[in-house]
């Protein structure tokens, strides 16, 4: 039993929010919408949940069109990027808010609420408001109020977005428990942030410009993005694309960096081609040089922002390392990571073959 | 220096307050004198300065020259404020709901131009209104009743009421809305157990709004009643003869004037809080 989502489209006006989305989901499991601000994220997500008129398309299941069921009786949770909680009710009564709505007797409704306040650890605030809580507590609230009830799928519209980095990542990793524990229902959760997609380990759909990118595996999608635009989507920092050629056995990129062609090119027809490498790619120290345009410490990590004969490139390395802009760096390439992409539709020609998986992400 | 600054801020509050309460004292003192203590001369004090009377009081609750019947009119003018501006916030909520959550359209016009519409009945002076507002009830048998009053005042009042609860409307998250259907909720369950319950400030600004403007109408009170039905404020004003009776004007001032210190005592409190704080960071 899936979900399928043929022809969809939302526009207001001239504003075309989702054009033409052919899409299946799976009925159970985390499929991850990611895609940059104004993607159509939010808009997909209201679709599903019945909050967003549709100029056209179908989201069928077992041969019934949800299009058509009104949002209070289509059986979804649904968490926002902002907090949003009834301020007029305490926790308790916002939690189970929904289980009075579908008539659920006391003490169902006492089982239910225990258990999801123990999940969540908000049992000591139950009898607070809303406006009483810390952000992280407020969206735990929203959260309980998505969970308590028995749904066919759950959305969370960048739910990790307002909140600061320490309890970003604590909820991160308390989302994928819960997740894993809800293998009867479907899980659709909207970012722009990769790590969150790698962490939760599900389907992915990326969405850019209300169309559908890419759709897959996880982990076929991070080794595999279908064009220049996935590998940018996917990839925190944004995977390094230049313009370049093969020609003469070797890969130009630039008048200054060029190497020898990697194995993995070596069926290539000489032709232009724009190359792709990630960040993590890129090691300081080197025969290559730039300047650093910016330097910024993130954690343990260093990224650097480099200017090469006019291009940018990014770098990221582990540890803290200080530079100042305006620095000559030396850097070197790992030339059996790059990607070769189309130079004018930007489709994936090469990609570098998978290593061994031995548990790890990568 | 903040000790100065302190010094001038309570000055400055006690010089505000002095200002806003002395009309209300001068009324009150004035209330208890006669003809010859309001004609004397300024006096302040009872029994230091003149000798204080109940006259005018008496007056308000009497018959004779120089006294009215007050109860009647007071009366009059609390049902007439009372039903207008309830069913003008029950009406004017249900619409700026609509106003705020819906989208109306018919050809070039929207939303905005109907909320506009609404406000635009209160931008012309009233004087425009007299005479259709005489003819309609002239029609209707309805001059100089307690029911046409209340017509005319719901149109008066409705548009204050839509004005300010769609402004208030829209400062509510949408999101509280959709959660709310996605909790279960149909459009008229969400609006009565989530919106509702979080829109009190703003009914209590609108009802104040509506109970003020309509208890203290005069125009309309005094161009659309003749002998039947009168209104405090005409009646007040009919006191007046070819002498003026300060004290008796003073007594019915004051008398016309407490239920909107009782409303501003009982709603006080909310008008302070914020209470949709939380809705949404």
């Amino acid at each position: 039993m899936t979900y399928a989502i043929r022809n969809l489209t939302v526009a207001d006006g001239n504003a075309i929010h989702l054009d033409g989305l052919d899409v299946e989901l799976p009925a159970s499991g985390v499929v991850t919408v990611i895609g940059r601000t104004l993607s159509g994220k939010t808009t997909f997500l209201k679709v599903l949940a019945g909050l967003q008129a549709v100029r056209s398309g179908s989201l069928v299941r077992d041969g019934v069109d949800l299009l058509n069921i009104p949002a209070w009786k289509r059986r979804v949770g649904m968490v926002y990027q902002q907090f949003v909680n009834y301020p007029h009710l305490n926790v308790r009564d916002n939690i189970v808010f929904p289980l009075r709505r579908a008539g659920c007797t006391p003490s169902e409704i006492e089982a239910k609420l225990t258990y999801v306040s123990d999940l969540l650890g908000l049992r000591p605030y139950l009898d607070r408001r809303p406006a009483e809580l810390s952000g992280g507590q407020q969206q735990r609230v929203a959260l309980a109020r998505a969970l308590v009830k028995d749904t066919d799928f759950l959305l969370l519209d960048e739910p990790l977005v307002n909140l600061d980095y320490k309890l970003r990542e604590q909820l991160r990793d308390e989302f994928r428990r819960i997740f894993r524990d809800s293998r009867d229902r479907l899980v659709v959760y909207a970012t722009t942030e990769p790590a969150e997609a790698m962490i939760l380990q599900g389907h992915i759909i990326i969405l850019h410009e209300g169309k559908v990118i890419q759709t897959g595996d996880y982990r076929d999608v991070f080794h595999y993005p279908a064009n220049t635009i996935a590998a940018q989507v996917f990839n925190d920092p944004p995977m390094n694309l230049l313009e370049g050629e093969i020609a003469g056995g070797r890969m130009i990129l630039g008048p200054s960096f060029e190497t020898p062609l990697p194995a993995h090119f070596s069926t290539l027809a000489p032709d232009r081609y724009t190359f792709g490498l990630r960040a993590t790619d890129l090691a300081l120290g080197g025969d290559f040089s730039a300047v650093v345009a910016l330097a910024e410490v993130n954690g343990s990590l260093t990224v650097l922002h480099l200017d090469l004969d006019g291009r940018n490139l990014v770098l990221e390395e582990e540890g803290v390392h200080l530079f100042q802009p305006g620095d000559r760096i030396g850097f070197t390439p790992d030339s059996a990571r790059f990607y070769a992409f189309d130079a004018t539709t930007g489709t994936l020609i090469a990609a570098p073959p998978r290593r061994s998986v031995s548990g790890q992400k990568d | 220096m903040p000790r100065l600054f302190r010094i001038i801020k309570t000055a400055a509050i006690l010089g505000w307050s002095a200002f806003v309460i002395a009309p209300f004292l001068w009324a009150l003192t004035t209330s208890f004198k006669t003809a010859n203590g309001v004609t004397a001369g300024p006096t302040y004090l009872p029994y230091v300065d003149y000798e204080p009377s109940l006259a005018a009081w008496k007056g308000l609750f009497g018959s004779g020259a120089g006294s009215i019947d007050i109860v009647q009119p007071f009366a009059a003018s609390m049902i007439v404020t009372l039903s207008a501006s309830a069913i003008s916030l029950i009406l004017g909520t249900l619409a700026a709901y609509g106003l705020s959550r819906f989208v109306y359209k018919a050809g070039p016009i929207g939303n905005n131009d109907l909320t506009f519409f609404f406000v635009s009945q209160r931008i012309m002076p009233p004087v425009v209104l007299a005479i259709p507002f005489f003819l309609m009830l002239g029609f209707f048998g309805l001059l100089d009743t307690i029911l046409g009053l209340v017509i005319v005042y719901i149109a008066l009042l409705l548009p204050i009421a839509v004005w300010v609860m769609v402004d208030f409307f829209n400062n509510i998250p949408r999101e509280l809305d959709e959660t709310a259907m996605i909790d279960g909720c149909t459009p008229i369950e969400t609006f009565w157990r989530v919106i509702l319950p979080n829109s009190l400030p703003g009914l209590v600004v609108a009802g104040i709004f509506c109970i003020v403007f309509g208890w203290n109408d005069f125009f309309f009170a005094f161009t659309l009643t003749f002998t039947e039905t009168q209104l405090l404020p005409v009646a007040i004003v009919s006191l007046n003869s070819s002498v003026t009776p300060w004290w008796s004007l003073s007594a019915s001032a004051l008398v016309s004037v407490a239920p909107l210190i009782v409303v501003a005592f009982l709603v006080e409190r909310y008008l302070e809080k914020g209470s949709l704080a939380g809705a949404r960071k």
